[in-house]
Order: structure tokens, then C-alpha cells, then sequence
């Protein structure tokens, strides 16, 4: 028997797994913002759920009469708040690759993660970890662009 | 209510995939945008209103909007090809 | 390499939330503070909507620390982003259809961001949902015809403002001996336009401060410089 809990906890679960799967595994940086967007989602969903009942009805009283079963405001009001802090956290994540294609003119993860760590060698005068000497990096890194806009 | 649920739920399931698969990353925006609506029925449907409203408002609406400024700042407004 | 580790890592994630669904109860756990919430909120704050009672009255002083975690953001963004240069160029003039309905729409989204507000006591919705619509609706003429200057000081006097009237009907609640934030002002009767007490203004409150935030971050961001596209 196809149960209404069952079908929202799959849809919750489902997009936190395929928002966890777009941070892990995709390598651009507005991807990686997508899963984050995708897990809050999920994650938003399944706090609602916990003490989420069949047969309630809205906590609102319409009309002047209080219905019998209501369901829970607590998550409810949790869940308005996340969901506000969420896009902040979206409008800073936005303003941050912005920022990166600025400086480095890359939004590729694993560019970005070269090239801080050899702005870090160079800061503190030591060898990058990668030089001649080390074992290549895997996947392979595309050739340096540019110096620093 | 069940096979509402159901339909929602493999509608924002299929488009959150889409969102990650998607090589335009405009289209991405629009499955994004149709997983925000798709949560908001689902939260109609545990009976949290406030919160539907707010995952319309936010979700669907500024989210989005936000993501577009910013693809439009950092030209991926068009796909490559 | 990392994309095996990470498809490893995905692969551990996905057993393990089979494990927890196989013996997880999807009836839900019973309601305890809720269900006594549910019983007391009509005569205790007043307010016809539960989760606002809960939002503004029982949790009154985790909604401000949540306000501060969007200005900070907001805050944050907008220092990363900086100020745009002098002689920046920006998106050209938009199409008349475009122009004539950020027109059309201005007044009817003032007016609907202001009626969600007002009864978030009564109906669904509130200071935040209204709150992001009056910053849509302030962010569409600038969408409509780009360049347009906003006035960032008075976005940030409204913001202001609005932070420091929530603050202000709190510690006014501690001055009639109650704790910071507690419902004050006339209950009325649950269900009218006039009733809840102090809620509402908190509401407007939080809905002025919201808007404020977002459409400044939204004419932020658009006065950023646009890429070559």
C-alpha cells in the first residue's frame, strides 16, 4: 500500500542524496551552489515531517472555530526561519563566485584550489607542494592562464 | 492526496536531477525554480501554509532571481555552444 | 581520483540512509510542546495564525538573532561584491513590454507585500514573505530601466529603523516587568484585524527590515559589473 509518509520522506531524502551528489561530485563552483540550494530543500522537508501526522489540519483558526487536530507550528516556524537564512546564505555564496571569476577568471574547483594554494606558497616564500619535483596532480590541471587581473 | 503527492514528488525528484545534469545553466534555473514550487505543494500538503508561501516567495521568486543576476554577471547567461 | 573517493563517499551515504529508512517510523513522533502550544496560543498571544504566535510571541528573540544572521549576510555580500567603479557600464534599456509592466506591477506588489504583512496574525504569511515581495517589488523598476539610482541611504535608514523598533518593543515589554519580548498591548478578540496585541507591529517590523535588506542586496548585485556576455 503506497503510504503518504513514505512518498514525502522519499522525496526528502532523494533531494538531500542528490544535492550531497551535487556538491561532491560536480566541480563548478554554481553547481556546488545548486546542491546546496537542492539539500536545504530536502533538509527543510524532513524537519516538517517529523511530527508530521495524516488528518491534521492547517494551525490557523478560520472563523472564529479551532479545528481538533492541528499540526505542529514549532517545525513549522523553524522552517520559515531557515528557509529566510537560507537565501541569505545563497545571496553570500552568489556574491563569493562572483568575486572569484573577478580575481581569477576560473570557477572550476580545482583551478581555484591551484591557484590559492600557489598564492599561499608565494606569500610565504616557499616551494609550491606541486613543483617539478612532485607527483603530478590527477586529474590533470589545465595550464595557467594569465596572471592576476 | 496520495497520488498528489506522488506526482509532486517525482516532478521536484526528476527536476533536481535536471538541475545537476542540465549543461545550460539557464535551463538548470528553471528546474531549480520548478523543484522550489514542487516543495511548495508538498509543504500545502503536511498542512504548513506559512511555509508554502515563504518557499513561493523565496524559493521560487528570489532565489531564481538572485541565481540570474549573478549568471548574468558571470556570463553564463548563454550556453557556450 | 577524487571523483572515485567521491563517488565512494556518495555510495557509503546512500547505504547508510537505506539503513535508517528500513527502521524509521514514517507516522511521526506525537507533538508535545506543539500540541500544548496549539491548546494555549488563542488566549495567550492572541493571534488567529499559530506560527506567527510562535515566530513572534514564544520565540520572539530567536526571530531577531535570525534577523541578524540575514543582515550579516546581507552585510557580508555586499562587502564582497564592493562598490562598483566609476565609469561602469551597465545593461541597456530594457524592451517596452518590460517597462510598461514593472510599471503595471509596482503598485499592485506594493499593495499585495503590504496586505501579507499586515495580517500575518490572521491568514498564512507574514513579515517575511511580504517583506520579499515589497523587495521584488522595488527591485523591478530597476530591472525595468537599469542604472536608475537607489537611494542606498534610505534603504539602510529604513533597515535600520525597522531593526531598532523590533529591539525597542522588546525591551519595552521589560520595562513593564515582563521578560525581553513578551506579547504586550490589548489581546482583542482572535480572528479581527485589531487584536494579537504587539505582533503585528513586530511583524511590519520584520517585514520593513527584510525588505530593506534584500532589495538592497538586489540593487548591489545588479550594479555589479556585468561580464562580457
Amino acid at each position: 500500500m503506497m503510504d503518504t509518509g513514505l512518498i514525502l520522506h522519499t522525496g526528502a531524502f532523494g533531494l538531500i542524496v542528490i544535492g550531497i551528489a551535487g556538491i561532491v561530485l560536480s566541480s563548478h563552483l554554481i553547481r556546488i551552489i545548486f546542491g546546496i540550494a537542492l539539500l536545504e530543500a530536502g533538509a527543510n522537508l524532513l524537519l516538517l515531517l517529523a511530527t508530521w501526522h495524516e488528518g491534521t489540519s492547517a494551525p490557523i483558526i478560520v472563523d472564529g472555530h479551532i479545528p481538533a487536530v492541528m499540526a505542529d507550528p514549532v517545525p513549522q516556524a523553524l522552517v520559515l526561519t531557515a528557509i529566510v537564512i537560507g537565501v541569505g546564505i545563497l545571496a553570500l555564496a552568489l556574491s563569493l563566485a562572483l568575486r572569484i571569476q573577478q580575481a581569477w577568471g576560473t570557477l572550476d574547483i580545482r583551478e581555484i584550489r591551484q591557484r590559492m594554494e600557489e598564492e599561499i606558497a608565494d606569500t610565504a616564500g616557499v616551494d609550491l607542494p606541486s613543483s617539478p619535483h612532485a607527483p603530478k596532480p590527477f586529474p590533470p590541471v589545465a595550464a595557467k592562464q594569465e596572471g592576476r587581473s | 492526496m496520495e497520488w498528489l503527492a506522488l506526482v509532486i514528488v517525482i516532478v521536484t525528484l526528476t527536476s533536481a536531477v535536471a538541475v545537476l545534469l542540465l549543461k545550460d545553466f539557464l535551463a538548470a534555473l528553471a528546474a531549480f525554480s520548478v523543484v522550489s514550487l514542487g516543495m511548495s505543494v508538498l509543504f500545502v500538503i503536511v498542512r504548513a501554509p506559512d511555509v508554502a508561501m515563504t518557499e513561493a516567495a523565496i524559493g521560487a521568486g528570489l532565489s531564481s532571481l538572485l541565481f540570474a543576476l549573478a549568471l548574468r554577471r558571470l556570463g553564463l547567461w548563454r550556453s557556450k555552444d | 581520483m577524487q571523483r572515485f573517493t567521491s563517488a565512494l563517499f556518495l555510495l557509503g551515504l546512500g547505504l547508510l540512509i537505506t539503513a535508517i529508512f528500513q527502521h524509521m517510523d514514517f507516522t511521526g513522533t506525537l507533538p508535545i510542546a506543539g500540541d500544548a502550544i496549539n491548546a494555549a496560543a488563542a488566549q495567550q498571544t492572541g493571534a488567529a495564525n499559530f506560527v506567527t504566535a510562535v515566530v513572534l510571541g514564544y520565540r520572539g528573540f530567536d526571530t531577531l538573532l535570525e534577523l541578524t544572521i540575514l543582515f550579516t549576510a546581507a552585510t557580508a555580500g555586499g562587502l564582497v561584491l564592493g562598490k562598483p567603479r566609476a565609469g561602469a557600464k551597465h545593461d541597456p534599456q530594457a524592451g517596452f513590454i518590460l517597462r510598461a509592466g514593472a510599471d503595471l506591477f509596482f503598485p499592485l506588489l506594493l499593495v499585495v507585500g503590504l496586505y501579507i504583512i499586515v495580517h500575518g496574525h490572521l491568514t498564512p504569511g507574514g513579515g517575511f514573505q511580504g517583506g520579499v515581495i515589497l523587495a521584488v517589488a522595488f527591485f523591478l523598476p530597476l530591472l525595468a530601466r537599469p542604472g536608475t539610482p537607489m537611494s542606498h541611504k534610505a534603504v539602510s535608514l529604513i533597515e535600520g529603523l525597522a531593526g531598532a523598533s523590533f529591539i525597542l518593543i522588546g525591551l519595552l515589554a521589560m520595562f513593564g516587568g515582563e521578560a525581553f519580548l513578551t506579547p504586550m498591548l490589548d489581546k482583542g478578540q482572535p480572528g479581527e484585524l485589531l487584536s494579537a496585541g504587539s505582533l503585528p507591529l513586530l511583524y511590519i517590523a520584520v517585514g520593513l527590515k527584510v525588505g530593506s535588506e534584500l532589495a538592497g542586496l538586489l540593487a548591489h548585485m545588479a550594479a555589479t559589473e556585468a561580464s562580457d556576455a
